[in-house]
């Protein structure tokens, strides 16, 4: 079956006054419907704009986007008004993703008056429905979001991002703006509506506890490039870009004498202005060489398990390769 | 919890009362709206009516503020010329923040190169002084009322637009406009509904302050004989019409100067209170 | 060996009013800090940890903030009951605070060097020369090159910055940090490394440190003694040991549950249902009760006492009266369930 969602050497670039800065750049995955690809990395790695290129929050500077088969960089405004009925964001901050002069009730229905599809009544039948869905009390019909926790805001941004049922939802970092205990309630919720509404996720985030819970496939981005890519528990067990590996040290274990030895990098992160050819670690990996600083290539090091990085065998002793299905 | 249940609105009268000043400026503000609304009913003459036998006259139970040169009773004059100053400070401000509101939308949503091209002509204007402006005006239309709320109308729309399109700046980026893109909203839906709701809030009160500067811009044009025509009351004309006569009959200057006064201040503690009140940063 | 107690607070009650309401803010904390020991204050957003840190440091908002009831012994003497000037004295020299967000601590307009040169001068009699000279000494003990002194705060990335505002804390030498999530808005690796200078440079120093998070996992990596805060309360309190391998509080269970584990797979989280209780308007008994799964009908109408289940190890929890000691709960189901 072909997959739901296909992104081939996807670049964005944005001018600025000191150059071209390369926010995403060549990135390419493929997900099947059902799924849930996590992009990890650390501020300015280029995830979120990943996220809104896909969605045409902004405009792709090369590459291509295929959604079902056809391809979609480039839509007309029919069918970017038709995508948008299948493809929907949930943002990070549930504080400035929600019009504070709007209740809930408003800020819900809004996509399905947009869609000009449903009858004054029907849009009431919905709304309440999916304020169900996501476990927003109907007394909540008139209030605004001022009035509300962080972890019920999130909801109304869920219940919009559902309104014009998707199938597919770029969740940016939402769980990372809430309390731990909320958090967990979050996350719970967007795993059965995946499960009820076979929903596809791209889920962002900067939290590697998370994202393992949630995701099949993990991408992990460092500055604009992809270095790292496996299903979820490979990654975790057999974690092979230096990247990766000082990412993963760096994360406070929620155990007492569990702490990991904390890899260094050296140095700042560089900036993805004009950025040299080659990979873009290198100005903080430990084991850099002359050959870094060629343009790498994500290779197929284990079945299904793609790195960025020349040296991946060396540092990892592995001997040779090993070919899976794609 | 009966504090949740309150709007908006209602959060914002509610702190706008605890504010003694501006509640004292509200209350003068609608004295003098109510004035100027029932001038008709509350001026004992017409405010052309003359009476030359009574020039100068002092104050007496027919004329309770006395006459002035024409024998024109001051009080009616006075009421009257409520009428005509509010109409040109209110006036003023209502099209000056209406052009300012569109073109600063327009120019703070879109961006770019209509940005620069709009807000340079912004810039043009405010290098006008607005007296040049009215003189301008005067000298092709001729010298009127709604020609003077004309003139200053486009002197105050470089500031108000200028303010509008800070606002919307700051307010395109929020990530609700995205989501309302996301939601396949199209632009002047998003204007409409999203942008200038939330952007308004500081206007408001810019332009509350602005109807007491009108007014006495108002009062300036009529001073120098492009605003209000004689015979017509209005209190900056007053004011002209007595500026000779001051020595003698200093009343002349003094009525008309109160009003102003007092009907700017309130306006202003108003505006400052409805500033404060409209601050969510007050909010614990 | 056990070192000297430096700060204690006792029996902590603080309130904000404002036209409407009384926000009970903390009701009845109490703390124990000993010399260079590092105490996590845990709890999730509106638990009273900064309100806590801020008395300490007597910087309440006014009008609104009050202290209606408690004591904070610091080095022998009660904090609440000095003046501004002897407060002023104590701040910045003796007790020094660094926040969460590095941006709005640090003056963007003056240089980055001459801000920790004039929290120096502020507190010691010296030369300027000489504070200088320790400013950059400070600027090396936190890993900036001293060369970077003339630069604004503009030019550093985030996690220099915040390592500025480390120095400037520690540039005189504080008997007690208070830290209010110095590493929340930091990416992960330069929270790594920012959180291993401040273990250094504290055990270096012997300087105590409050660290207020709300993550477990840098309470685990960080801190020798743990207070899991609640609604205003310390509903549990010992050492990190007794906290992460014997959780009590049906609230710091809760809080483990709720985590996604790196090394186990969970097939769903289990969260805590409900909320925090509105601080204006808090429940009679205990505050964790609606959300307990062990709540009893005891727990609607009284307010736990404070009960020591083992040596250090306190919670706030009629559960505890029964000295389960025992990891959680399995086997002490409640009698009576309510809610």
């Amino acid at each position: 079956m072909a997959p739901l969602l296909e992104v081939q050497h996807l670049k964005k670039y944005f001018k600025t006054n000191r150059g071209m800065l390369h926010a995403v750049d060549d990135v390419s995955f493929t997900l099947d419907a059902g799924k849930t690809l996590g992009v990890v990395g650390e501020s300015g790695c280029g995830k979120s704009t990943l996220g809104r290129t896909i969605l045409h929050l902004t405009d792709a500077t090369d590459g291509k986007i295929l959604f079902e088969g056809r391809d979609i960089t480039y839509p007309t405004r029919r069918e970017l008004s038709q995508l948008r009925q299948n493809m929907q964001i949930i943002f990070q901050d549930p504080y400035s993703s929600l019009n504070p002069r709007m209740s809930v009730s408003e800020t819900i229905m809004e996509p399905l008056k947009l869609s000009k599809k449903y009858s004054k009544a029907e849009i009431i039948e919905r709304t309440k429905e999916l304020m169900a869905t996501v476990g927003l009390a109907e007394r909540f019909w008139n209030t605004y979001p001022h009035e509300l926790d962080g972890g019920r805001r999130q909801r109304i941004g869920i219940a919009r991002a559902l309104a014009l049922g998707p199938k597919f939802i770029v969740c940016d970092e939402p769980v990372s703006a809430l309390d731990v205990s909320i958090q967990a309630q979050i996350l719970n919720l967007m795993l059965d509506l995946q499960e009820e509404r076979n929903l596809t996720y791209i889920f962002i985030t900067h939290d590697l506890s998370v994202v393992k819970y949630i995701s099949d496939e993990i991408m992990v981005m460092y500055l604009g490039q992809v270095v790292e890519k496996a299903p979820s528990h490979e990654l975790f067990r057999n974690t092979l870009h230096p990247y990766s590996k000082a990412l993963l040290s760096a994360i406070p274990i929620p155990k007492v004498d569990a702490q990991r030895e904390l890899i260094p990098m050296k140095g700042e992160v560089t900036s993805p202005i004009n950025p040299r050819p080659g990979c873009r670690f290198t100005a903080r990996c430990p084991y850099v060489e002359e050959k870094c600083h060629e343009p790498q290539v994500l290779e197929e090091i284990m079945p299904n398990h793609f790195v960025s990085c020349c040296r991946c065998r060396e540092i990892n002793e592995i001997s040779e390769t090993v070919k899976g299905r794609n | 919890m009966k504090s949740k249940k309150r709007s908006r609105l209602g959060e914002t009268w509610h702190r706008l009362k605890k504010n003694k000043a501006a509640v004292i400026g509200l209350v003068v503000v609608i004295i003098v709206l109510l004035v100027a609304i029932f001038a008709p009913l509350l001026a004992p003459y017409p405010y052309d009516q003359q009476d030359l036998s009574n020039v100068y006259a002092k104050p007496s139970r027919e004329h309770l503020l006395g006459t002035d040169k024409f024998g024109r009773d001051n009080l009616s004059r006075l009421i009257w010329g409520s009428r005509n100053s509010l109409i040109m400070g209110l006036g003023c401000v209502a099209l000056g923040t209406l052009f300012g509101i569109t073109v600063g939308s327009i120019a703070g949503y879109f961006g770019g190169r209509v940005d620069i091209v709009i807000m340079r002509i912004m810039d043009v204007f405010s290098c006008v002084p607005m007296l040049l402006m009215c003189v301008v005006i005067a000298a092709i239309l001729g010298p009127s009322i709604q020609n003077a709320i004309l003139a200053i109308a486009i002197s105050t729309t470089p500031s108000c637009a200028r303010l509008i399109r800070a606002n919307i700046l700051t307010v395109r980026d929020k990530e609700f406009v995205e989501a309302a893109k996301a939601i396949d909203a199209k632009s002047p839906h998003i204007i409409l509904r999203h942008i200038l709701p939330n952007a308004i809030a500081p206007t408001i009160v810019a332009t509350t302050m602005n109807i007491g500067n009108s007014i006495i811009s108002g009062a300036t044009l009529s001073f120098i004989g492009l605003g209000a025509q004689p015979p017509l009351a209005e209190w900056g004309a007053m004011l002209s019409e007595g500026r000779n006569y001051m020595r003698q009959h200093m009343e002349l200057v003094l009525y008309p100067g109160i009003c102003i006064m007092i009907t700017v201040l309130a306006f202003n503690l108003l505006g400052d209170g409805l500033r404060d009140a409209l601050d969510p940063r007050l909010k614990n | 060996m056990e070192s000297n107690v430096l700060l204690e607070v006792k029996d902590l009650k603080v309130e904000y009013h404002t036209d409407e309401t009384v926000v009970h803010a903390v009701n009845g904390v109490s703390l124990t800090l000993r010399e260079g020991e590092t105490l996590g204050l845990v709890g999730e957003t509106g638990a009273g940890k900064t309100t806590i840190a801020r008395t300490i440091l007597g910087i309440l908002p006014k009008p609104q903030g009050h202290v209606t009831q408690g004591e904070i012994i610091f080095e022998g003497r009660n904090l609440l009951e000095l003046s501004e000037k002897e407060m002023r004295k104590i701040r910045g020299g003796k007790i020094a605070m660094i926040f969460q967000d590095p941006m709005t601590a640090l003056n963007p307009i003056e240089r980055v060097g001459d801000q920790i040169t004039e929290a120096i001068r502020l507190h010691n009699k010296i030369s300027h020369a000489e504070a200088v000279l320790r400013s950059m000494d400070m600027l090396e003990m936190v890993g900036i090159p001293k060369e970077r002194y003339p630069e604004f705060p503009h030019q550093f990335s985030g996690g220099m910055k915040q390592r500025v505002v480390i120095a400037m804390a520690l540039a005189c030498n504080p008997k007690l940090l208070l830290a209010d999530e110095p590493t929340t808005a930091l990416d992960v690796t330069i929270q790594a490394q920012v959180l291993a200078l401040m273990r250094d440079l504290t055990k270096r120093l012997g300087t105590s440190v409050i660290l207020i998070t709300h993550d477990l996992g840098v309470v685990a990596s960080t801190c020798q003694s743990v207070a899991v805060a609640y609604a205003g309360e310390i509903v549990e309190y010992g050492t990190v040991y007794h906290i992460f391998n014997n959780p009590l509080h049906p609230y710091t269970k809760g809080l483990f549950d709720s985590l996604p584990d790196l090394d186990v797979s969970k097939k769903r989280l289990k969260p805590i249902r409900g909320m925090m209780p509105d601080p204006t308007n808090l429940p009679e008994g205990c505050t964790f009760c609606e959300r307990c799964d062990y709540a009893m009908e005891i727990c609607a109408r009284k307010k736990p006492a404070v009960y020591e289940p083992e040596q250090g190890h306190t919670v706030r929890c009629f559960l505890a009266e029964r000295r389960v000691t025992d990891g959680a709960f399995a086997g002490s189901a409640a009698s009576e369930k309510v809610l």
